[in-house]
Formats: structure tokens, C-alpha cells, sequence
């Protein structure tokens, strides 16, 4: 099957402009994965505004040199600097310079300054069913999956490109019969005390990601709806162990009134009856420092913190001073609410470092502290921070973060360790 | 002198190198150091080579979507492989190809092969065709 661009898709990818580049860009990538046409896209999530070196703002400017703009709404996950000057970014010249074009190209083009991975929480959620162009692995999970619009995992460059043109490949999870599940994740035997704990969804996340690898599963047996802050917190340690573009949650997730419905009435090729034993296991892989005496840090926010996981940091801090900080990353979304209050300033006296616009394993924030300990709560983190930080990690509840920052070294309380 | 002709994935230059052989998926993304081409995941069985010059046999990728901003920086910094071959066309990887060829950058060439042929490479010093043909000596 070859694609077959219409006459005004020719037109536009035979000029030579950045309109063209970039709709170019779109037709060979459907032309590489089989697509047989392009579709329009209602909204863009843009990924590749994070800095990896300058072939990516030289491409981002000439782009912008060529007169392109997003043809959709378009918002921007995060980048290497905090524009907002909450925290201090060690990025060294001359590459701090070049991130800081990049981002500037990006917002010339059109894009939305929302510099968050938690774009769905930042007002940006585009309607059950709709075809959207997303990055960024955990954005890509939740559109799928906790809002049912439909994205393939979008790689960097592919996203402002789908954004220019207006246009996505139709192929993988644009397509209805691409999402239906073939294995079901069954969590029916876990002790309703741990379904309920605030581990239980990143933990079962990245167990879960590593079981089904690329596939679509529905996870069965869940008493009731965990909320969105779990659900985020489930599918990006989920996209970190495993190539996660969409779950489904029976009786939860908008594609899975039932498991049959998610399965399509059709019997799955396997199912995974997940044990207390699997979770410990997954649990203690997500720390890489177990029995470290001391910690030199805490990171949350993996995905961005939003205003409900403030309150809960403030609830569990309660007015006492920390020993180490705790890195909190957010977007700007909620920094407006925080700032509003003074809850910012109160936060960062008793020793809470905010982040925005970035965070701690995408650009050099952490002291460069070789041997260095690092806990969170977020798998995410948890599974990015040793390669990209060079900190060993400790996994733990936000409670059990909160405790060992105030104290300065590791406690764990109350989920069995 | 042995040869093959393959499926041509993104087109471009000619490319010999030594064949290296990932025996694991990789994540471009923290497992590729942008910078020199060496291959940075602690975890990876090819962890310390450089990726740089070689026919790049890759069995797969996973993780981040980041892969294709890391796989452009190679191209543009000199450090890609002379050519890639892969067992399945990787949308995120490959991008990087694309969009180096569209800002007028030299790119090597990427082809597919069936992921059980790629044993018979290993060792030799390999030569990629722009018109897909894959031949080894020695």
C-alpha cells in the first residue's frame, strides 16, 4: 500500500518553504511506516523543544526563517532552562545560549508556552475520540488512554511538523481496530491496603510496562477509579519500562466500560495474574541505592506536580524544616496558583526547591555529586535519574520522601519496608 | 565477496565500516552520548563502543522519543554510523534521517534486513550501497 497525498498536500510539500519542510516531513514518515494517507489533527503536544545539541535549533530556525506557523493549538512540553527563575539550571555556555534559541523558535512558531509534560492538567485535552499529533511518552499514554484521543508516540521534530501541516500518518493507534487490548493485567489478588496506598499506581506502572513491552493490556480487578493524579502517575512509569502508547482500566478508562469491551469481545492472547510477590519485585528494581544510610536530595514531579499534589506536600511537610532539599518540579500552570497564595515563598523557606518549565533529569539541575542519593516517589524518575544524573535512587512513598528530607537520611514507614 | 541486496528504508550515502551488532535493543535517548557517538547505557551489553563509522546493525529500539533529536545531532556532529541496518522500519529512530536530509545534511543510508541475517556480518568490515546492496569481504 503506497500513500496517496490529495492535490493540496502536493502543493503544499512541492514549495520551499518551512510549510513545505514540514509537510514533507509528515509524507515521508507515512511513507516509511506504510500509511496509506495523511489525516488532519486537532492539536499538537511538542517535545522537541528540549535541547540536545544544535542540529535541533538549527532545524527549529529555519523552520521559523520559513515563515512556518502551527496550523493547530500546540503546546510545548518542557525545556533544558526554567524560564521562570525558580531554580538555577548549570547549563554552561555556549550551549545554554542555543537551548535558549531553541525555545525562542518554538514560541515563534506559534506554540503555547506551557513548557509542562503534564499538558492535560494545564488545560490542553482534547475531546474522546480525536485525532491528535502528541510527544513525549507520558503525554502520549494519557491522551491515549485517560482522555481516549487518539496519538501514535510522536517522535521529536514529527510533532512541529504534524503541528505545521496540520496533518498526522493514518496509521497505529489513530486507527480503531490498533486499540483494542490482547492481554489482560490482573490485579484482582493484591490486598486492597496496597491498592489503596499512593505507591501502588507508579509501582503497578512500571511493572506493567515491562510485562507488556509494546502491547495494548486492560487491567482488570480494580475496585474503584484511582483518580487522575494516579493515572498519570501509573502511565508514566509505564511508558519509562515499556514501549506504552495506551492502557485501558476496566471500568475506568473511557475505551473499557468492561474488559470485554477493551478486548473487543475476542479472548486475549495471555493474561497476567500480578501477585504480591511481583510487586515487591518491581517495587525494590525501582530503587538502585537500597541500604544507602543517607540521602542528598528528593525529586517529584515526574510527571509535573499539579496544584492537588501541592496540597499533599504541604499536608506532609506541616510547617517543618528540611534537612535535604526536595526538588519539585512543576509547570507554570500551577506556579501561578502557588504564587497567587504565597504558598511559593512558604514552601521554599522550609528548604522545597521549585522547578519549572523543566526538571531534574532533563537538564543539569542536581549538584554534580558523584555517588550521590536521590529519592522520589515518581517510577519515572526512579527509572531515568541514574543514566541521566549519575544519583543513585531510593523509591518511596511521598510521605516516606517527606520524612527522610526532614530527617536527612532514609526512612521508610508503613508500606512494608 | 558476498552480497545482498535490501529494502531501502531512508535513502542516502554509501557507507563501509566495520559491522557492529547491538545484541539488545537501545534507547538513542541515554543510551547514545550525543556528543561522541559511544554508547552510555551501563546496562547495555555493547555499553563503552562508538557507534561512529561502523554498518550499525540494530535489532531495536525502545524508550524515549527523543531518539530521533539524538540520532540528528550524530549526523550533523560527524559521529553516525556509516549506515544502519535494521530488521523493521523504526518511526522515531529513522525521523532523525529524515529531517537531517531535509536541512541538506550528508546522511548515511538505512536499509532492512532480516534481523537473522545479521550474524553472517559480524567481523567483517561492511559496505552499503545507495542503492541498498549490502556486501562484505574478509
Amino acid at each position: 500500500m503506497s500513500l496517496e497525498l490529495t492535490a493540496n498536500e502536493r502543493r503544499i510539500a512541492g514549495g520551499a518553504d518551512g510549510a513545505a519542510m514540514a509537510m514533507r516531513i509528515v509524507a515521508e514518515s507515512a511513507a516509511l511506516l506504510g500509511a496509506p494517507r495523511l489525516i488532519p489533527v486537532a492539536s499538537a503536544h511538542i517535545d522537541g523543544a528540549l535541547y540536545h545539541g544544535d542540529s535541533g535549533t538549527l532545524f527549529a530556525e529555519r523552520l521559523v526563517d520559513g515563515g512556518a506557523r502551527v496550523a493547530v493549538r500546540a503546546t510545548l512540553n518542557v525545556g533544558a532552562l526554567d524560564l521562570m527563575g525558580c531554580s538555577r539550571v548549570r547549563l554552561e555556555e555556549p550551549q545554554r545560549s542555543m537551548a535558549r534559541r531553541m525555545m525562542d523558535a518554538y514560541r515563534k512558531l506559534g506554540c503555547e508556552q506551557s513548557w509542562t509534560c503534564a499538558p492535560y492538567q494545564a488545560g490542553h485535552r482534547p475531546a474522546f475520540g480525536s485525532d491528535v499529533a502528541w510527544g513525549e511518552s507520558n503525554a502520549v499514554v494519557f491522551c491515549n488512554s485517560v482522555l481516549g484521543a487518539r496519538t501514535n508516540r510522536y517522535g521529536d521534530f514529527l510533532d512541529i511538523a504534524c503541528a505545521i501541516s496540520g496533518r498526522a500518518p493514518h496509521y497505529g493507534l489513530h486507527r480503531p481496530e490498533n486499540r483494542r487490548a490482547t492481554l489482560v493485567f490482573d490485579v484482582s489478588a493484591l490486598p486492597p491496603a496496597f491498592m489503596a496506598s499512593e505507591i501502588a499506581w507508579p509501582v503497578l506502572g512500571s511493572l506493567y510496562g515491562r510485562e507488556v513491552g509494546g502491547s495494548i493490556g486492560v487491567v482488570s480487578g480494580v475496585a474503584r477509579d484511582p483518580g487522575e493524579d494516579a493515572l498519570k502517575a501509573f502511565g508514566a512509569a509505564a511508558a519509562s519500562s515499556g514501549a506504552v502508547g495506551l492502557f485501558h482500566i476496566a471500568g475506568v478508562t473511557p475505551e473499557a466500560p468492561d474488559a470485554e469491551t477493551a478486548l473487543g469481545g475476542i479472548a486475549p492472547d495471555a493474561t497476567i495474574r500480578v501477585t504480591p510477590d511481583m510487586v515487591s519485585a518491581a517495587q525494590a528494581r525501582l530503587s538502585t541505592a537500597q541500604g544507602a544510610d543517607r540521602i542528598d536530595a528528593v525529586a517529584i514531579g515526574s510527571p509535573h506536580l499539579s496544584l492537588a499534589e501541592f496540597d499533599a506536600l504541604e499536608r506532609l511537610i506541616a510547617d517543618r524544616k528540611l534537612a535535604v532539599p526536595i526538588h519539585a518540579c512543576t509547570g507554570r500552570h500551577v506556579l501561578a496558583a502557588l504564587d497567587r497564595d504565597g504558598r511559593r515563598k512558604a514552601l521554599e523557606a522550609l528548604g522545597v526547591m521549585i522547578v519549572a518549565d523543566t526538571c531534574v533529569v532533563v537538564t543539569p539541575i542536581l549538584p554534580d555529586r558523584s555517588g550521590g542519593v536521590l529519592m522520589t516517589n515518581s517510577g519515572k524518575f526512579a527509572h531515568y535519574a541514574p543514566g541521566n544524573t549519575g544519583y543513585a535512587v531510593l523509591y518511596g512513598s511521598l510521605a516516606d520522601c517527606v520524612e527522610s528530607a526532614v530527617a536527612g537520611k532514609p526512612l521508610f514507614a508503613g508500606t512494608g519496608r | 565477496m558476498s552480497s545482498v541486496r535490501a529494502e531501502i528504508l531512508v535513502p542516502g550515502q554509501a557507507g563501509e565500516g566495520r559491522a557492529l551488532i547491538l545484541s539488545a535493543p537501545i534507547s538513542f535517548w541515554g543510551g547514545v552520548d550525543p556528543k561522541s557517538g559511544r554508547i552510555a547505557d551501563v546496562r547495555h551489553p555493547e555499553c563503552g563502543q562508538g557507534i561512529a563509522g561502523t554498518v550499525l546493525f540494530l535489532p531495536g529500539t525502545i524508550g524515549s522519543s527523543s531518539a530521533s533529536a539524538v540520532l540528528m545531532e550524530l549526523v550533523h556532529a560527524g559521529h553516525a554510523p556509516a549506515a544502519l541496518v535494521l530488521h523493521e522500519p523504526d518511526a522515531i529512530l529513522l525521523l532523525g534521517l529524515i529531517v537531517a536530509r531535509e536541512m541538506g545534511w550528508q546522511t548515511p543510508v538505512a536499509v532492512r534486513l532480516p534481523r537473522d541475517a545479521f550474524g553472517s556480518f559480524r567481523g567483517k568490515s561492511v559496505r552499503v550501497g545507495a542503492d541498498g546492496e549490502v556486501s562484505f569481504s574478509g
